[in-house]
């Protein structure tokens, strides 16, 4: 379809202001924009049909099923969206004075409350923007701390190498090098390599439990105090928290710090790659480093506290996910969780004879990872042309080639929010592809054959990239 | 109790008698006994939608929204189009996830393409990203780009948002870089403190135009000085000036940023915003986060992917560029759809307004006996004055009849008028000032 840029006329718009009441003031000449602007022309019912148009070419959790391993692509509630467009919240500007924001502190109170209850943290920070954003925040705590206690030698982090990749980029971003240890047998923490890995300089862990595999570490006890015994912290990543919400808390497995992705587990819409949140969770130690903003305390911002973003984070996502939280309650929260991983078991059980789950077990957790790696040497089909293929169902692929220890993954988390009718027609139709991968899989290779667009030209996109629309040469 | 789970307990029952497990603690199995609750949470039961509207409606209404509004620094209220508010929430872009499969998400891609097409139009830069998560975030991670083993201080103006300044401070503390600040002169950069500042161990310097206060720099000359020394020059810019102001790319940045909230995006207690960058072609595959491309598909037809991914975290890990992943996608759709209701006359017309409205309450202000005008020069909608009584006289006066005046700031208050207010509304506050100043004197 065509461009917003290719439908521009010259002169279209819509009057949207009255004209100015006061004496206009322009720039000096030597301050002003040389170049023509050039935004969009066009009438309000043009941009409607064109964005409709765009609408049509998109597919959320709400349109349909969504199994994207890692995201947690759970029904998003409609009644969240409305308190959020609430005119007592878009209106607040960050910085009132604090008797006129008191619903604002109450939603972030309320949040607080049910965020440290559900990881058994003490305190919380709603600041970072998302999950990769929080995992800097949090690394940067245990930064903080340690230089604190007088500790400058702890630079390194340990990190599994099932790890979402997040976890070594934000390990950098605050200062740490990256001690990568291997899985075990059961894609599980290899306790010997920790051990051997442990040391004066250690800094602490970052862990996903369960973990990218979709299994809960059994030594996650051990595991804790081994980090802890040489003196350093240990980080949960939130990602996959779905899968213990209610059941287990971070906190009482030896973790100091956790982020949360609001946008996975507490049902935020993930808007096309955000606005998410990342809220960082800690034990009282790791309190005092905690962020703030700087304009809120009056200062000019070169010394004081961290600070990761402007004010106070993405609050009407935080009040998404506080609306929520209030729905549930406490039972509520458990039963997502045992939902979660209820419809992921039961997919799982419904593709496990066709498609062999890697690190496979009795159980899985909220999600599973298949490996095509032998039906792609028999039939030349592979995880990609699977995922493909799903998408002439109108099914979402789930996360492809990840985690990285898995050759030819398929990773699924199908969340509370399906049905079974949902799910047992996935598992058919999975089951129906691993027929035609079998009997016609050249076919496959080419999929999707119903949709948008064909596969697109990756190579082509960043070997000569055209990131913006160029207007023909006058 | 509130849920979102289509199963019946009975349905959920037969699930699990079809895979051969009693009940869901099979499941957690490998929780270690010590550490399984025994114990629901302690938190309140679930409630019924309509409980909990009541609730947070309640919630609502221990905020006070001001009727008129005259405070910015870094949050500024501008009109929004009904239309913005509508397309935005269409579902099918509120809840879908980052487009990594181009054969479904060619209505995301796209729209990120061409809000990619309007910031680079906006600033004059050659490539954008598809977003950041606020102006502060994108100027610490524009300064990240810059960064390499001989050259690993950042100058700072002192003239720049102060949550700016710590974002940036803490990105440099978390990587290890020195970040120096350049003071500042009459409300503007100290010119001649920069040229000094800018030594062989500088990798850039950002300036933020117009300033904290209002102040236009003279980005051209500050520009050059930066160069000469061998150094990145970074630009974060209001957009809404960005219709009218010369472009960071004439003043010769190397990368541009800024808060994308004022395109279209409500005061809502700071977030979310919108943290747009812009680069040069030189520095385009340092450029942090998604980028979205035009491509051919397989029929040889146009097709947009996320492209450039060698830089990113999944692919990279440790070598990664920076660790963004989920970004601020749906701010980025509510500025590209914002720009083009509004269209080029539209977003001119609200930022001249802005600046012209501030300047005639800046003149009003000027009147009253006391009141001093700090800005010297030319400035856009924000300006500090002295006041001759202590400042939370007037802003408690003036929040009594309904209206956010000026943010207290160390020489003063910080005003921001935008189109939004009328000269009536502006008449009335510069009245309630003039009387609380004449009482206490």
């Amino acid at each position: 379809m065509q461009l917003i840029f290719e439908k521009s006329r010259q002169g279209r718009g819509s009057v949207l202001l009255p004209a100015c009441d006061v004496p206009e003031v322009a720039l000096p000449e030597e301050l002003q924009r040389e170049e023509a602007l050039r935004l969009p022309e066009l009438s309000e019912t043009e941009i409607s049909r064109h964005y409709t148009a765009l609408a049509k070419r998109a597919h959320g959790v709400n349109d349909g099923f969504y199994p994207l391993g890692s995201c947690t692509m759970k029904y998003n509630p409609r009644i969240d969206e409305e308190m959020a467009a609430l005119p007592g919240f878009t209106g607040i500007h960050p910085l009132q004075p604090a008797d006129t924001v008191l619903g604002c502190k109450q939603v972030l109170d309320t949040a607080k409350q049910y965020l440290c209850e559900a990881t058994g943290m003490d305190d919380i920070t709603f600041q970072p923007a998302a999950g990769a954003h929080g995992e800097f925040t949090g690394l940067l705590l245990m930064k903080a701390y340690h230089e604190a206690n007088g500790d400058f030698n702890r630079k390194k982090i340990i990190i599994p190498d099932a790890a979402h990749g997040t976890n070594p980029a934000s390990a950098v971003m605050a200062g740490f090098t990256v001690v990568t240890i291997p899985s075990n047998e059961h894609g599980c923490v290899d306790l010997d390599a920790l051990r051997a890995s442990v040391g004066e300089d250690t800094a602490g862990l970052m862990l996903t439990n369960p973990n990218t595999v979709g299994i809960f570490d059994p030594n996650i006890l051990e595991i804790t105090e081994i980090i802890h015994q040489a003196g350093g912290l240990n980080y949960y990543d939130g990602a996959n928290f779905n899968a213990i919400m209610g059941v287990v808390r971070p906190g009482d497995m030896g973790f100091d710090v956790v982020h949360l992705n609001l946008h996975k587990t507490f049902a935020t819409p993930h808007g096309g790659g955000g606005p998410g949140s990342g809220p960082v969770a800690c034990k009282a130690i790791l309190a005092p480093y905690l962020p703030a903003s700087a304009i809120q305390n009056g200062q000019d911002g070169t010394e004081g506290r961290l600070q990761l973003k402007a004010f106070y984070g993405n609050f009407l996502v935080v009040l998404k996910a506080m609306t929520y939280m209030l729905t549930l309650g406490a039972e509520g929260i458990r039963n997502a969780c045992e939902g979660a991983v209820l419809n992921a078991n039961y997919m799982m059980h419904g593709l496990k004879d066709v498609y062999p789950v890697a690190y496979a077990g009795d159980h899985c957790m909220h999600e599973f990872v298949l490996t095509l790696e032998e039906l792609k040497k028999e039939t030349g089909v592979s995880a990609l042309d699977v995922a493909k293929s799903l998408i002439d169902h109108d099914i979402h692929p789930p996360t492809m080639y990840f985690p990285l220890i898995v050759h030819e993954a398929l990773m699924f988390e199908p969340t509370e929010t399906e049905s079974r009718e949902t799910l047992d027609e996935a598992i058919a139709v999975m089951r129906q592809l691993y027929q035609m991968a079998c009997e016609n899989g050249e076919e496959m290779h080419h999929a999707p054959h119903h949709a948008q667009i064909k596969r697109p030209d990756e190579v082509l996109a960043a070997r000569q990239p055209v990131l913006r629309y160029q207007w023909e040469q006058a | 109790m509130g849920h979102y789970i289509p199963s019946t307990r009975e349905e959920q029952q037969a699930m699990l008698s079809a895979i051969g497990a009693e009940s869901p603690a099979a499941f957690f199995a490998d929780v270690p006994e010590s550490v399984l609750l025994k114990e629901p949470l302690n938190l309140p039961s679930g409630k019924s939608e309509l409980e909990v509207r009541r609730e947070v409606e309640g919630m609502s209404r221990l905020n006070k929204v001001f009727g008129t509004v005259l405070r910015g620094a870094g949050a500024y209220q501008h009109y929004i189009p009904s239309i913005v508010k509508y397309i935005t929430s269409k579902e099918e872009f509120v809840t879908a996830y980052t487009p990594y499969q181009a054969e479904m998400s060619q209505g995301i891609l796209q729209s990120i393409f061409e809000y990619q097409t309007m910031i680079c139009e906006l600033t004059g830069m050659d490539a954008s990203n598809a977003s950041m998560y606020d102006g502060a975030s994108a100027a610490a991670e524009a300064v990240a780009m810059c960064r390499d083993r001989k050259r690993s201080v950042a100058l700072v103006s002192a003239t720049t948002h102060p949550d700016v300044v710590a974002t940036i401070r803490t990105y440099c503390y978390g990587a290890g870089f020195e970040m120096r600040m350049v003071p500042e002169k009459d409300g503007r950069t100290d010119m001649e403190a920069l040229a000094e500042a800018v030594t062989s161990d500088v990798c850039c310097f950002y300036v933020q135009q117009p300033n904290f206060y209002g102040n236009f720099e003279d980005c051209t000359a500050l520009g050059e000085v930066v160069h000469n020394g061998g150094a990145k020059y970074i630009m974060g810019c209001n957009p809404m000036a960005l219709a009218l102001m010369k472009t960071p790319a004439a003043c010769g940045a190397d990368i541009a940023v800024g808060e994308g909230q004022p395109l279209g995006m409500p005061l809502a207690y700071g977030g979310p915003y919108l943290g747009f960058m812009a680069a040069t072609s030189a520095m385009t595959r340092k450029l942090p986060g998604r980028i979205v491309g035009e491509t051919k598909d397989a029929d040889g037809n146009r097709a947009y992917v996320l492209t450039l991914q060698a830089r990113e975290q999944h692919i990279r890990r440790e070598k990664a560029s920076s660790n963004v992943c989920s970004n601020q996608a749906l701010c980025a759709l509510t500025a590209a759809v914002y720009m083009s209701t509004m269209g080029p006359e539209g977003v001119k017309q609200a930022a001249g307004q802005s600046m012209s409205k501030a300047h005639y309450f800046a003149d009003l202000l000027a009147a009253v006996p006391g009141v001093t005008v700090q800005n010297q020069g030319a400035w856009f909608h924000e300006f500090v004055t002295t006041l001759p009584v202590p400042a939370e006289k007037v802003l408690d006066a003036l929040a009594e009849k309904d209206i956010l005046g000026g943010l207290p700031v160390k020489d003063g208050v910080l005003w921001c008028v935008t189109e939004v207010v009328s000269k009536a509304q502006l008449d009335k506050a510069a009245a309630i000032i003039r009387e609380v100043c004449a009482a206490c004197n």
